[in-house]
């Protein structure tokens, strides 16, 4: 081959290989913006007075005296409304039964709209459920509501050959003449002094229990379970697992046990994850009964099974690449295997054990398969370290998927969502990135 | 196979205290209480799997002197040398027969200790291999190891050992740094300093100068010569020279075989083996 053609392959390898580097940057670029953004979006936002008042009301915090004056305003504001409906309402009493019957539907739709924006109507009954005791307590949910309560959304489906497309329809043109036609244009203007929006911190997102299934409140159970979850997995999956990798290089001698062994772990290694939650409530609840039914212990044995396969093959070649020379040197002062072992090769090994040791962690926080079945449960509030025996727990993984596909109010609470995979990308992370710093501190310290 | 007359000779005397009426290279004294055999091989062989990489040695190695071990690559002189503590025991194929001993004991007996015997029979690699730890923690390894952990004591035993390997004074003030920062000749000598730390009996080199600069090189031989007399001191060399200036008795190997073995003046001046005057002459390596 000629210099000319060797220096073509050579620079187009060097473009391929950049070009693959830019498009897995990107890629990772446009999964990444909209996780951080909208998860940012959890914490940093908009807050209405109803956030304030359920901060106040159910955490205790915040200023009462601030809360009081701005529900004082946002009440007068919202009084002027209210009187319209009633208004309304006295009105189409006294209408005919046919004329009545042409606003009654729209109305309940006006109606249920206002009580989701506002809270509970004046007059109506305190509702059970906490998420209809409150009205929106974000901006930009509110400014939906009043989307909502300003246009009816209706469907044209003249064209039967494509999909029916979606309209809006003014209501103030439905409701023309009626003593409800002036609400419209007045919730337009006013619903900034209704809802008294401020910028809000909440940093309480990670450390508040949630309200009434995540509709309102923080992560923190879900933050805890998680991490109950997989240093729990590391208690019983780190030590085995250093355990085994001694064997594997210093004590097996090399044949058909040893080599069935080894291609066992391989294969544990490459076992779907889902695999190792049905295994886990197969094996640690129906038969070892380790607890009555789901329990973080149950979820911690099965994410461990899942790691170990890791956390073997990562100290065992870390204890490979171990120089020779440090063995025979020690043996050579007249020490025992295990004492070489012990002062020698593990402590020289100790940087790549506990490197696959943490990303084996993160590992463990992130999966959602294995503790569906043994340990995950959607609702629930943060158990305390006792309980870990006897009690599931929400765990991060498990309530993304649960928020995404199961809750019934998802659409309502994306911002929670995206606020719970920021956080167990960001654990994952920062896990990833201690395992690192640790390396190399200890990596310095071997090298002097 | 030559064995050599004088020393049948000196064990018919029996003494083991006196001084030895043996010839010594010229500019060297003999050492008091030396001479006795101190590792004595019949008939030992090593094998790795079928392959016999050492044939039949029958040699006495004598203590307190320095004997050196020549010849070419793969003429089995590490492995022999090897053997003597049994840091051969990792090859998992390899095997012996024969018999070797250390002071009347089996070293390859099937009730010996080899974690003891190694603590008596301590050894320099050809790579020095300091721990990643401090020079301190180094020396300290192996008495830490055999059950002391008194400060002060450990403090006098790292110091005396460092002196005695000649390395006390340039290390003195920076006793807790890590050994890897060392340079490789002061690296070598740590290694020697942690040997003697334990105390063996035996000191075995193996190649303890091939990684190392002429001038790294020369302060090892010089150490050499200050432990002559201390130890017994069997040292592997590729470099004849080496040989010759540090050695009172050298063997030399090929291809298994110990071919000669004899005082290191006459065995560099009058060999008796051709294949040993080919050797020293430089006619084949």
């Amino acid at each position: 081959m000629n210099l000319g053609t060797r220096k073509i392959l050579d620079n187009s390898f060097t473009a391929v290989g950049m070009g693959s580097i830019v498009v897995m940057a990107l890629a990772l670029l446009a999964v990444l913006t909209p996780i951080v953004y909208n998860g940012v979006g959890a914490v940093f936002f908009t807050g209405t007075i109803e956030h304030r008042t359920i901060l106040y009301k159910e955490y205790g915090r915040g200023d009462a005296k601030t809360i009081e004056t701005q529900t004082a305003t946002a009440e007068r504001y919202r009084g002027e409304a209210y009187r319209m409906l009633s208004d309304f309402e006295a009105e189409m009493e006294g209408m005919p039964f046919e004329a009545s019957s042409r606003y009654r539907s729209q109305y309940a739709q006006v109606r249920a709209a206002m009580s989701s924006l506002l809270g509970p109507l004046p007059g109506d009954p305190t509702p059970m459920l906490t998420r209809f005791q409150y009205g929106q307590t974000r901006w930009e949910k509110a400014e939906e509501k009043l989307h909502e309560i300003l246009y009816e959304k209706k469907w044209d489906y003249s064209d039967p050959t494509v999909m029916a497309k979606a309209f809006y329809v003014p209501r103030a043109e439905a409701f023309a003449g009626t003593m409800l036609a002036p609400l419209f244009g007045y919730l337009d203007r006013h619903l900034a002094d209704m809802m008294q929006p401020e910028f809000t911190v909440y940093w309480g997102f990670f450390t508040d229990r949630s309200l009434d299934a995540h509709i309102f409140g923080g992560i923190w159970p879900e933050i805890q379970g998680t991490f109950f979850l997989a240093i729990g997995a590391m208690l019983f999956a780190f030590p085995l697992g250093v355990i085994a990798a001694v064997y594997f290089t210093e004590y097996a001698k090399e044949g058909f046990f040893t080599s069935i062994l080894r291609s066992a772990n391989s294969t544990l290694a490459g076992v779907p994850s889902i695999v190792f939650g049905l295994f886990g409530l197969a094996f640690f609840i129906n038969t070892m009964k380790v607890s009555e039914s789901k329990s973080v212990l149950a979820g911690s044995l099965t994410l461990a099974i899942m790691i170990l396969p890791t956390i073997i093959r990562a100290a065992e070649e870390a204890i490979l690449s171990v120089p020779k020379t440090y063995k025979e040197a020690s043996l050579g002062l007249g020490s025992t295997k295990w004492n070489t072992i012990a002062t020698v090769i593990l402590p020289a090994a100790l940087p790549g054990i506990i490197t696959g040791g943490i990303i084996s962690l993160g590992r463990a926080a992130g999966e959602t398969a294995p503790i569906i079945f043994t340990a995950a449960v959607s609702v629930g509030s943060a158990i305390g370290i006792a309980d870990v025996f006897s009690s599931p727990t929400p765990a991060l993984s498990w309530n993304i998927y649960n928020l995404a596909s199961e809750h019934e109010m998802a659409c309502e609470i994306r911002h929670v969502q995206y606020g719970m995979v920021l956080s167990l990308v960001s654990i994952v992370l920062l896990l990833n990135l201690s395992a690192i710093l640790l390396r190399a501190k200890i990596s310095q310290k071997l090298k002097g | 196979m030559q064995m050599r007359a004088e020393h049948k000779e000196s064990a018919a005397k029996g003494s083991a205290t006196a001084t030895r009426d043996i010839y010594i290279p010229s500019e060297r004294v003999a050492v008091s209480g030396g001479g006795t055999p101190h590792v004595v091989a019949k008939d030992f062989s090593i094998y790795y799997g079928d392959f016999e990489a050492v044939k039949k040695v029958n040699a006495e190695i004598l203590s307190k002197y320095v004997t050196a071990i020549i010849g070419p690559s793969g003429c089995g002189k590490s492995t022999f040398l090897r053997a003597i503590n049994r840091m051969n025991d990792l090859i998992p194929s390899c095997h012996t027969s024969g018999i070797l001993r250390f002071d009347g004991e089996d070293i390859y007996g099937k009730l010996t200790d080899e974690v003891l015997l190694r603590k008596k029979i301590g050894m320099v690699f050809q790579k020095p291999n300091p721990f990643p730890k401090s020079i301190f923690d180094n020396i300290a390894y192996g008495p830490r190891l055999h059950g002391m952990n008194d400060r002060k004591q450990l403090e006098e035993i790292v110091e005396k050992s460092l002196r005695k390997a000649a390395l006390w004074d340039e290390v003195s003030d920076r006793l807790e740094r890590n050994a890897l920062g060392l340079s490789g000749g002061q690296q070598q000598r740590l290694c020697v300093a942690r040997t003697l730390a334990v105390e063996p009996e035996i000191l075995l080199l193996d190649e303890p100068t091939s990684a190392l600069d002429p001038k790294a090189t020369a302060k090892i031989e010089d150490l050499i010569q200050e432990l002559r007399g201390s130890y017994t001191i069997m040292i592997v060399t590729h470099n004849m020279q080496q040989a010759s200036r540090v050695s009172d008795y050298t063997m030399f190997f090929y291809e298994g075989v110990l071919v000669e073995y004899a005082q290191t003046a006459q065995l560099f001046t009058n060999p008796k083996d051709r294949m040993t005057e080919d050797y020293i002459t430089g006619r084949f390596s």
